[in-house]
């Protein structure tokens, strides 16, 4: 109960009168409880995530963000034991409602995933899959601009663009992943979710993509769960903490990390726990 | 005294032997478990093998030894006459005083140099049991004494114990590996002998198989030794199984292994493997009685002539047989293939089964062409479903609706009856074997090769 009302302060505060003028909101979550089984993962989120801009969760394991996210673009649909309920929208359309096919939001809500996994086929192949799949390319030109394009988007073009047909899974880590990159961006999706793209990579890699959204901020909106408080820092212009299951506390990211409100927000980012 | 109550002896000895290096260990220690360099249980197995292991070799060695020597002592003594007799006669006239001696058989003609010799058996086996025995407790007892001085605190009973167990394993891994060479070998050598006889080329690319019976070709003609005939119907036969087993066993996998709910799995799954668990021989019988006269009347009905024993009926049922094979493999493989390559394909919005054709399916194709070329490899050695529901008939023929034979049924009929082994209608069996043998060996390491080399890449 306490932590409801905490919630609700919290929102009260995030959303004052004039960044809600100044901000378009992309997705919201409105009383979203998730269900593993018998383990209630995540309890009443209420959050509002806005266009174009990097919305970033932190909070140690376990606490409920990366299950969040794949909310998001109902992967945990995936999960048998998985439950979810309450209002999340998309463009205020509720993503859940059954008239709302699965694939068309996935297209529309890419993911790029914690571990780098492209599929066992040529770069090429790679960024082609999902263009094909939605039908968005006919003629191999069309294709090849495609391709191109995303992976001018990630980065990504100049250091493979005399070996599009080697296979993806060739490349560095690095590279990996500013590949699932362009192939999450080659379906033109609206809102990218990252579920800690950066975990398995080197400070230099990590750092190329770490521009890279920083970069695709002015196209698409992000969401990027995170461990590294610092990525979260750089990268982010919003931030929400989770912890134990709930949204304690979601603000512009200067505020979460200069002033954060609650103390277990405090706790967490100055490493006394998490 | 019986050979199984010196086993016994030898064995109480040991588990006593086993109780005192235990003590014995304790109190080389002064009760100080710590002080001493490997666990309590180590002195005491220790000990126990000492004793146990020589005397058991003594056994083994006596056992294995003893009926040549008494039979070379008393053929030592047999009147001169008789030990000049050729090799086959006087081993004739060895058995007859072995059974005069141990079996009580009166020979058909008495005489009196076989009763004295058995005898002289009977008192030589009686003795040598006594001296075995003696032998035996002596190396036990000897084994028992030996070990027991050795245990001190700092003994590295563990090290000895360990290394005497490795050992045991290397022979027991070393009998698995030898028997499998021996095996080879014997088919290798009668091989050879066949093919002194029946030239290699004449066998390999004949067209004609017809052997003749041992006794009626003893004359002038052989008989022709054609292997093709045989070869073209196996591997016929495995085609028509692959054709039924590798479409019904993959797509069973694929929904096992993606649209199966968990519950559903766990009784399918291990129903499926049933199959593989029905004798050949059932699925032989099954083909006779049921298949092959329901695919003649089906055949009717469209005015074609479908023997009752036909390539059609011998393959549909060993594609039944096989289908466990394909599914079972390609099930694991399926799942082999990482999640986060599903994942993948399911956030960019593919559906379930875009992502099972262009995702699961091309990453998991090497493993489940290795699961298929097992599954080849099984249907060539099969045996007992042709036997019954291909037909003996060595036919050249491309008609799925007629009767052809196999390799392993020739190898079965070659193989039966009243025969010598020293016509190439018998050895035949043999180069059949070897080269069914290469076959499926050749299969075997392509298959393991390929699934292997694609197992490495996901690790």
């Amino acid at each position: 109960m306490e932590m409801a009302r905490t919630m609700t302060e919290t929102k009260v505060a995030g959303t004052a009168p004039t960044e809600a003028i100044k901000f378009k909101i992309k997705m919201s979550g409105r009383g979203v409880n998730v269900h593993y089984g018998a383990k209630h993962a995540l309890k009443t989120v209420d959050i509002d995530i806005r266009e174009n801009q990097v919305t970033a969760f932190i909070g140690p394991s376990g606490c409920g963000k990366s299950t969040f996210l794949r909310c998001l673009n109902r992967m945990n649909d995936t999960i048998d034991a998985c439950k979810v309920s309450g209002d999340l929208k998309l463009d205020k359309q509720d993503i859940y409602d059954k008239s709302i096919d699965v694939v068309q939001l996935r297209a529309r809500v890419g993911m790029v995933f914690q571990k780098a996994n492209p599929f066992p086929k040529s770069i090429y192949e790679n960024i082609v899959y999902g263009p094909k799949i939605h039908g968005l390319a006919t003629t191999k030109q069309e294709l090849d601009e495609i391709v191109e394009k995303s992976l001018r988007g990630a980065g990504l073009w100049n250091e493979v663009k005399d070996r599009l047909l080697d296979s993806g899974t060739g490349l560095s880590g690095g590279q990996q992943q500013r590949l699932c990159i362009a192939r999450a961006i080659a379906v033109s999706p609206e809102v990218i979710l990252m579920d800690e793209p950066c975990s398995a990579l080197d400070p230099i890699a990590t750092a190329h993509v770490e521009e890279l959204i920083d970069e695709l901020k002015s196209k698409y909106t992000i969401v990027i769960v995170t461990h590294n408080m610092q990525q979260a820092a750089r990268v982010s212009q919003r931030t929400a903490f989770f912890h134990l299951g709930v949204l304690v506390e979601e603000d512009d990211t200067a505020n979460i990390f200069t002033n954060p409100r609650d103390e277990r927000t405090q706790g967490y980012i100055t490493g006394r726990y998490g | 005294m019986d050979i199984s109550l010196v086993f016994l002896a030898v064995l109480v000895l040991a588990v006593l032997g086993m109780q005192v290096g235990r003590s014995r260990a304790l109190v080389a220690a002064g009760g100080q478990v710590r002080a001493l360099h490997s666990r309590v249980g180590y002195y005491g197995a220790f000990m126990a093998l000492a004793i146990a292991l020589p005397a058991f070799m003594v056994l083994f060695v006596w056992t294995a030894a003893e009926p040549a020597v008494i039979q070379a002592l008393v053929r030592g003594k047999l009147p001169a006459a008789i030990q000049a007799l050729p090799p086959d006669q006087l081993s004739l006239v060895l058995t007859t005083i072995e059974n005069l001696a141990y079996r009580n058989i009166p020979p058909s003609q008495s005489q009196p140099y076989l009763a004295e010799a058995a005898a002289q058996m009977r008192d030589l086996r009686a003795t040598a049991n006594w001296l075995m025995v003696g032998v035996c407790m002596l190396v036990a007892v000897s084994g028992f004494f030996l070990a027991r001085g050795r245990i001190t605190a700092e003994f590295r009973a563990r090290n000895t114990v360990e290394a005497v167990v490795k050992i045991l394993m290397i022979v027991c891994s070393s009998i698995a590996i030898l028997t499998t060479v021996g095996i080879v070998m014997s088919m290798l050598v009668e091989s050879l002998n066949f093919f002194a006889e029946v030239s290699p080329l004449d066998f390999f690319f004949g067209l004609v198989w017809d052997p003749r019976f041992a006794g009626a070709a003893r004359a002038d003609q052989t008989g022709q030794f054609g292997l093709i005939p045989l070869l073209w119907g196996t591997l016929f036969i495995s085609f028509v199984a692959m054709l039924v087993a590798v479409p019904i066993g993959l797509l069973s996998a694929v929904y096992m292994s993606e649209y199966a709910g968990s519950k559903f799995r766990k009784v399918a799954k291990p129903l499926l493997e049933v199959l593989a668990g029905i004798p050949t021989v059932v699925y032989g019988f099954f083909a006779l009685i049921t298949i092959g006269p329901a695919l003649r009347d089906i055949g009717a009905v469209f005015g074609l002539d479908i023997s009752s024993t036909s390539v059609l009926c011998a393959g549909l049922t060993m594609g039944i047989m096989i289908i466990p094979f394909v599914s079972s493999l390609s099930d694991d493989i399926i799942n082999a293939v990482p999640q986060s390559l599903r994942d993948a394909s399911y956030g960019l919005g593919a559906t379930q089964s875009e992502t099972i054709r262009q995702v699961i399916l091309p990453a998991a194709l090497p493993g489940i062409v290795g699961a298929c070329l097992l599954a080849v490899s099984r249907a060539l050695g099969e045996t007992m479903i042709v036997v019954m529901a291909a037909g003996i008939a060595a036919k050249l023929t491309a008609n799925p609706f007629d009767s052809v034979t196999t390799m392993t049924v020739k190898i079965v009929a070659q193989l039966t009856g009243d025969l010598e082994f020293n016509s190439p209608q018998t050895l035949v069996a043999f180069a059949l074997g070897l080269t069914l043998f290469v076959i499926t060996l050749g299969l075997n390491v392509m298959a393991l090769a390929i699934v292997r080399k694609y197992r490495e890449k996901y690790d």
